[in-house]
């Protein structure tokens, strides 16, 4: 069986979407967080793109430029201007040390692969082989999500995540409608929009970003 | 005509293992004066290395006392292994008629047993250094081994053999395929070069710094023509590797056995592909900084990682 060029193209980008997920898994620093959150909405708005040229779908088009808009320019330019006012350079805490978290992550990803094989078996799109790896993304990001002590990864992991679910509905179905895309479009920005608020919220009632300090909220004195 | 094709075959062997030999310090010189180059610094020259053994050819072997058999025979083994190695990889031809003699996993194995060798000569002297050396290479060959076999097991699965030239033939005579796979293994390979050639991030191969070295600690004790032996057989060692590396990932233009039209190109593309990868070899260890001993082992565990993400998005994608 030969691949045509576009669909070996596709194959490579989700390739390197799970690469920067590991990246990301590895990353001890914010900032490069965010730059690989935006190369990540780059990639993944260039597999639209291929998917949208390969298959002739208008609305694709659509969808790819919108996560051009949001993924790669608007939400990191928000999160750089977050963690500028709120000051939080330093290195990320982990919970686990890396090298373990890696090693989960490797057992996540054939977990994944391994769940996804008899769901790409229903699906009739050329790219179904791809669920496997929009899956293992989104547990990748979710798996940042719990070992992340600070807030600022944790929320950068939920985002992660929401590009994972968005490549597997663009590798599995197509795209939902562009009706439903411009909603999560509107609701990950409201999210992140939010999330700031939160920050600066929990940085002023603990002076410190750290989620571990939210585990006592029981009042002290009974 | 099973004759002649026997006998035309050795003839390409045997320039194939003279041209590794010859052109190995080559190589060495050139990754050397690109790192002058990007440093700024005016640089030794080319064929700095063939002056080096010369010299070191010249000057009378001294020994420790406490020298047993061992270490007066390891450069030897080294330089063998090494080139043995060389012989095995088709790097103007494929189909040579020695690399039968071991597929990639052998060839795994004979990198091997130098180490092990060059391991026991260090600490046969007794010094702390030696020890030191010996103890640490072996921390970071233990971890690039695994690495290094998981990519080749990669590239083995795409074409269903492990075979060199069984691997080489699948990749560079068909069609062209983008394999993402083999991109995670191309990241992987880079990182097992660089550990197991002592080059920058993991050791310095320019400092006799004792904090820091690792293969320089090792041959510490070795003199003369047997210390011009093992620093020809670690050219020979990364002119093994970069070559393993162009076999499995940019094995175009090479010829086939027997076919003297397609030599003079095979030639001439090979030098242009070693040339470029020490060039690169050269612009990465500018741009790393030496990491401390104890971030090697995340680094290899990277290595590992990567080609085992390699290998599960094969059996995915089929790609």
């Amino acid at each position: 069986m030969q691949m045509t060029y576009s669909l070996q193209f596709i194959y490579l980008l989700a390739s390197m979407l799970l690469l920067i997920a590991f990246a990301m898994l590895s990353q001890r620093r914010i900032l490069s967080l965010i730059n690989l959150f935006a190369l990540q909405g780059l990639v993944l708005s260039l597999s639209t793109f291929v998917v949208a040229f390969s298959t002739n779908q208008q609305h694709l088009y659509y969808s790819a430029g919108l996560t051009l808009l949001l993924k790669v320019l608007v939400l990191p330019w928000l999160l750089h201007r977050l963690i500028r006012k709120l000051n939080v350079r330093w290195d990320v805490e982990t919970l686990i040390n890396i090298p373990t978290t890696m090693l989960v992550g490797i057992a996540l990803v054939i977990f994944a692969f391994n769940l996804a094989a008899p769901i790409s078996q229903l699906s009739e799109s050329i790219t179904r082989g791809l669920i496997g790896i929009a899956l293992a993304s989104v547990l990748l990001s979710l798996l940042m999500m719990l070992t992340r002590r600070k807030a600022v990864p944790q929320v950068v992991g939920f985002l992660a995540m929401e590009n994972g679910l968005f490549f597997a509905a663009t590798s599995a179905t197509h795209g939902m409608p562009l009706v439903v895309e411009l909603g999560i479009a509107l609701d990950v920005l409201v999210a992140t929009f939010i999330f700031g608020i939160f920050f600066f919220q929990i940085r002023e009632t603990f002076d410190s970003l750290d989620i571990s300090n939210m585990e006592k909220l029981k009042d002290d004195n009974t | 005509m099973e004759n002649t094709n026997q006998a035309l075959g050795l003839l390409f062997q045997f320039y194939q293992s003279l041209l590794v030999v010859l052109l190995a310090p080559l190589l060495t010189g050139w990754v050397n004066q690109c790192r002058a180059w990007l440093q700024n610094r005016s640089g030794p020259g080319l064929l700095q290395p063939y002056r080096t053994l010369r010299k070191l050819f010249h000057k009378d072997a001294v020994m420790a006392f406490n020298a047993s058999p061992l270490f007066r025979a390891t450069p030897y083994i080294l330089f063998g292994c090494m080139w043995l190695a060389a012989a095995i990889i088709p790097i103007i031809a494929v189909n040579l008629p020695f690399s039968p003699a071991a597929d990639v996993i052998a060839l795994v194995g004979v990198f091997a047993l130098a180490r092990v060798f060059i391991a026991l000569a260090a600490m046969d002297i007794g010094t702390a250094f030696g020890t030191l050396g010996a103890r640490r290479e072996m921390l970071v060959s233990f971890l690039a081994e695994p690495a290094l076999l998981m990519v080749l097991f990669t590239a083995s699965l795409i074409s269903h053999s492990t075979q060199l030239p069984r691997i080489v033939e699948a990749l560079a005579l068909q069609q062209f395929v983008l394999y993402p796979s083999l991109a995670f293994a191309g990241l992987a390979f880079v990182i097992v070069l660089l550990a197991e050639n002592a080059r920058i991030p993991v050791d310095n191969p320019g400092t006799h710094l004792e904090l820091t070295m690792i293969h320089e600690a090792m041959i510490l004790e070795y003199s003369a023509r047997h210390l011009a032996l093992v620093e020809w057989a670690s050219s020979l060692k990364l002119f093994a590797y970069i070559s393993i590396g162009i076999a499995l990932f940019v094995p175009y233009g090479i010829a086939d056995v027997g076919n003297w039209g397609a030599l003079p190109l095979a030639i001439v593309a090979l030098l242009v592909k070693l040339a470029l990868a020490g060039a690169a070899l050269a612009l990465l260890e500018t741009l790393l900084a030496k990491m401390r001993i104890f971030r090697a082992p995340e680094f290899m565990g990277t290595a590992f990682l990567l080609a085992v993400l390699g290998l599960l998005i094969h059996f995915l994608l089929g790609a």
